[in-house]
């Protein structure tokens, strides 16, 4: 993926696109599109605008908090922390615009500001305090997160948000929801960043070699700081859209889905090694996420059956990414 | 070639491409019991490639492999293994985190009876220790963990691995390159004893000395063809040189004089881990600056204190008489210094990245315009002209580092750093595994460096080079320095004997 995508920016021709070639970088893409031409002959609901349009709208939060999550990986970390953060986001901006009353421009800021605090909170241990792999000072975030997200209110859910809130979850322009054009601008900006920034750039050489990056003058530790800080940000906004989806922060919101941002960011051909991975992918991933639950759900199949596939489509997509890198070493 | 002397291995029409590049067209050559066969080719040229096919780790396109007479296959390293042929490769590649003695055993750990039963620690113990004094190494390391070995010791415990496989066939790919005097001498040493053995040796080499102090015959490649096998005794270095760069090489040491300017440089009372005396020298404008000495006698240490990248105290750092502060080696790169690292895998190179990312990661601001985005093109243009003058091969900047040979990977390092535009260049082992050719390109380049007014200090385990491109070596060991020399008194017995203390 990436080679392509930097040369199209580069205005120069690709040399060697062979057909196999385009294949094994376009996996994620080339599986996108058959899981859509295998659930458009299974079931005639599927492809309808309605339909599309609803599996823009359930991708939204996943996509952004695995766009979140792409940085992290990319630096050869991970953030356990992201579905916690969700949560105390949302239960902290509800104190403050249901409880409290206050502006919903001030709850807003709040959101993103506690979801930010706490990926800052996660860089630190990182980086100061030096805990040996962010697994684990995330790992800590993630409990305690949940667990104040659970004190707060003592368990009990805060309904009521303001219109303002909730626009971003809810509403739409025409067909598409507002929530999906958010993404969309969101990985465009992430694109850039990524591709086009000193910092963006930073991300990758990290990843790649920390001791060349750090030789090189790369402030290591402030790179990773930022990188855990975006994901917490990221968590916060997919917060919002979830509140203005269903009206409602609980303390149990965002329960385990920093394990589908994963397996968005691992679909999506990021290697867990660091240094490798796409803005593009990811969000290929997270489709193909949305896509195959929701057409199983139109082909009734049980959730417990979904989680046993979707289990298998992770594996079957690293695998197809294990496959190609033999392939470019041995052939 | 003659009937007689039967070939150990021999292998005919080799080829082998990645993608468009077509590395290998179409090679021969055979390796006779007790004889040293040496590869000698540009960087780039296939080498690597073709002794990657012998041990199984890359798949031949087409060819055939002839082992004691008969047709081989080798698909994996595991079946080069088993027929007897062991490899030593470009890059280190041991297991840090393990002890000599179990790297040295990896993946064929002697057991204390059958084949399911526990492992026989003592045994490999004592078979370690065995061939690491082959070697002439302390036997006692045998017990460290490999990280804490410096590289050249790291190299030693390589080749002490193939030692203890009981070889018929050992390739050694640049064996030398990151190795001291002292070192070099005791592998020399051991090549011939394994030679009196009835062992085969294949030696990748670009140093010209070497090949002829230790090679029997000599097989020259060239764009992926073999030019020509030849005997080492009957012929010229110079004629090699020839087949191997398609012409003739006027210098080998392109030294220029500049006159001597006013001190540039200086280093005060600075203390390297892991010693007690404080270390002091000044360069000035106009001269090259060689540091020598044994591996681990503390140069790379001593740069890297300089260059803030390990911690170190009280020392004091002046260019042009500033005194410049430096805590991180990002104070020294906006200092205006640069350090051409040692260890390209290692400390230099993201090898999953593209060359031009590789090239300008040291110096991204300069690429970054008012709009807070980088300049692609600039980076290309800036990449590219780079790549035109170290004649990186191939010079396609999309390729990521890792499928670059290592000579032209070590060129990227070089390239990494020019491209910061520094004041003050420390280059480590800068002409490590680079082919005679492209020395002398790294050498004009350091000529053009002191002639537009950058001070250069050259960190070298090669003496020839101290000696031919310095105009004052110091020598280290034991972490201080034991001799300052002109060059015009300087030998190579001076500096060994400073260096080993004496
Ligand atoms: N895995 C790979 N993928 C693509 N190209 C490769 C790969 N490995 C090697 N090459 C290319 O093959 C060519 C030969 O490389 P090789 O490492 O064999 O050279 P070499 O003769 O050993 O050079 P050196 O003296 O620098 O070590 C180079 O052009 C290199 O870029
Ligand atoms: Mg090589």
């Amino acid at each position: 993926m990436s080679e392509i995508v930097v040369q199209k920016e580069n205005g120069t021709v690709k040399k060697n696109l062979t057909i196999k070639n385009i294949l094994s970088k376009f996996a994620p893409l080339i599986g996108l599109v058959l899981l859509v031409v295998v659930l458009t002959v299974l079931s005639d609901r599927f492809l309808t605008v309605n339909n599309v349009m609803n599996i823009a709208r359930q991708s939204s939060i996943n996509s952004l908090l695995a766009i979140g999550m792409l940085l992290p990986i990319l630096t050869a970390g991970i953030d356990l922390s992201v579905g916690s953060v969700l949560a105390i986001s949302v239960m902290l901006m509800g104190v403050t615009t249901v409880n409290m009353g206050s502006n919903p421009f001030i709850g807003i800021l709040v959101c993103l500001g506690v979801g930010s605090g706490f990926g800052w909170f996660n860089g630190i241990l990182l980086t100061k305090l030096r805990l040996p792999h962010p697994f684990i000072s995330t790992l800590g975030t993630m409990n305690i997160a949940r667990g104040i997200a659970l004190i707060i209110t003592a368990a009990a859910p805060i309904a009521g948000f303001p219109y303002m809130i909730q626009f971003m979850g809810r509403e739409f322009v025409g067909p598409i929801p507002v929530s999906f054009i958010l993404v969309i601008a969101v990985y465009v900006i992430f694109h850039i960043f990524l591709t086009r920034t000193q910092t963006g750039r930073y991300i990758y050489a990290i990843g790649g070699n920390p001791e060349a990056a750090r030789l090189s003058g790369i402030n290591v530790d402030r790179v990773l700081i930022i990188v855990y800080t975006i994901s917490g940000l990221m968590a916060g906004l997919a917060g919002l859209v979830m509140v203005g989806r269903v009206n409602s922060a609980f303390p149990l919101a965002g329960l385990s889905y920093e394990l589908d941002a994963i397996a968005a960011v691992i679909i999506g051909g990021a290697s867990f090694l660091g240094g490798v991975g796409t803005v593009w992918g990811t969000l290929i991933g997270a489709l193909i996420i949305a896509v195959l639950r929701n057409g199983l759900n139109l082909l009734n199949v049980s959730a417990d059956f979904q989680m046993t596939i979707i289990g298998a489509v992770i594996i079957a997509a690293v695998y197809v990414d294990v496959l190609r890198q033999r392939k470019n070493k041995k052939k | 070639m003659d009937v007689e002397t039967k070939s150990l291995l021999e292998i005919r029409g080799i080829k082998k491409s990645f993608d468009q590049n077509h590395v290998l067209k179409g090679i021969d050559f055979d390796v006779k019991a007790g004889e040293v066969h040496v590869l000698l080719g540009e960087n780039g040229a296939g080498k690597s490639t073709l002794i990657k096919i012998l041990t199984g780790a890359y798949q031949k396109d087409a060819g055939e492999i002839y082992w004691e007479g008969r047709m081989v296959d080798l698909n994996t390293p595991v079946d080069a293994m088993n027929i007897g042929i062991a490899t030593i490769y470009q890059e280190l590649n041991l297991i840090p985190q393990l002890k000599v003695y179990e790297n040295i055993f990896l993946g064929r750990e002697l057991k204390r009876s059958g084949k399911r039963s526990l492992l026989d620690h003592n045994a490999m113990h004592e078979e370690a220790k065995r061939c690491l004094k082959m070697l002439g190494q302390n036997p006692n390391i045998a017990d460290m963990q490999v990280s804490r070995l410096g590289i050249g010791q790291q190299q030693l415990v390589e080749v002490a691995k193939a030692l203890a496989l009981d070889a018929k066939l050992i390739i050694m790919d640049e064996p030398t390159s990151s190795l001291s005097a002292q070192e070099v001498d005791q592998l020399y040493k051991c090549v011939e004893s394994l030679k009196a053995k009835g062992i085969a040796i294949v030696f990748i080499s670009h140093r010209l000395e070497e090949i002829r102090r230790l090679g029997d015959r000599i097989t020259i490649l060239r764009d992926g063809f073999k030019i020509d096998t030849l005997q080492v005794r009957t012929t010229e270095t110079d004629y090699w040189i020839e087949l191997m760069v398609g012409r003739s090489l006027d210098e080998k040491f392109p030294k220029q004089n500049f006159t001597l300017g006013k001190e540039g440089f200086r280093v005060e009372g600075l203390e390297v881990e892991g010693t007690q005396e404080p270390v002091e020298f000044s360069v000035r404008y106009g001269e090259i600056i060689g540091i020598s000495g044994l591996v681990g006698a503390g140069r790379t240490e001593l740069a890297r204190a300089i260059f803030g990248a390990d911690s170190s105290k009280n020392g004091k750092i002046f260019i042009d008489g500033k005194e410049v502060k430096i805590k991180s080696p990002r104070d020294a790169i906006n200092s205006g210094i640069a350090f051409i690292t040692e260890d390209r895998k290692g400390e230099g190179l993201l090898l999953d990245q593209k060359l031009d990312f590789n090239i300008v990661m040291a110096n991204m601001k300069k690429f970054t315009g008012k709009s807070r985005l980088i300049d692609l093109n600039a980076i290309r243009e800036e990449s590219e002209n780079y790549i035109n003058e170290l004649k990186v091969r191939p010079n396609n900047l999309e390729l990521n580092a890792r499928n670059l040979s290592g000579g032209n990977q070590q060129k990227i390092v070089i390239a990494k750093w020019l491209c910061t535009q520094a004041k003050v260049f420390i280059f480590d082992e800068p002409t490590r595994g680079i082919d005679v050719g492209a020395k002398v390109e790294v050498y004009r380049l350091m000529n053009r460096l002191v002639e537009n007014g950058a001070i250069v200090i050259m960190i070298s385990s090669e003496l020839p080079e101290i000696l031919g491109m310095c105009d004052r070596v110091l020598v280290m060991s034991e972490g201080k320095f034991t001799a300052n020399f002109k060059i015009e008194d300087a030998s190579q017995e001076k500096i060994m004997k400073a260096a080993t203390g004496g």
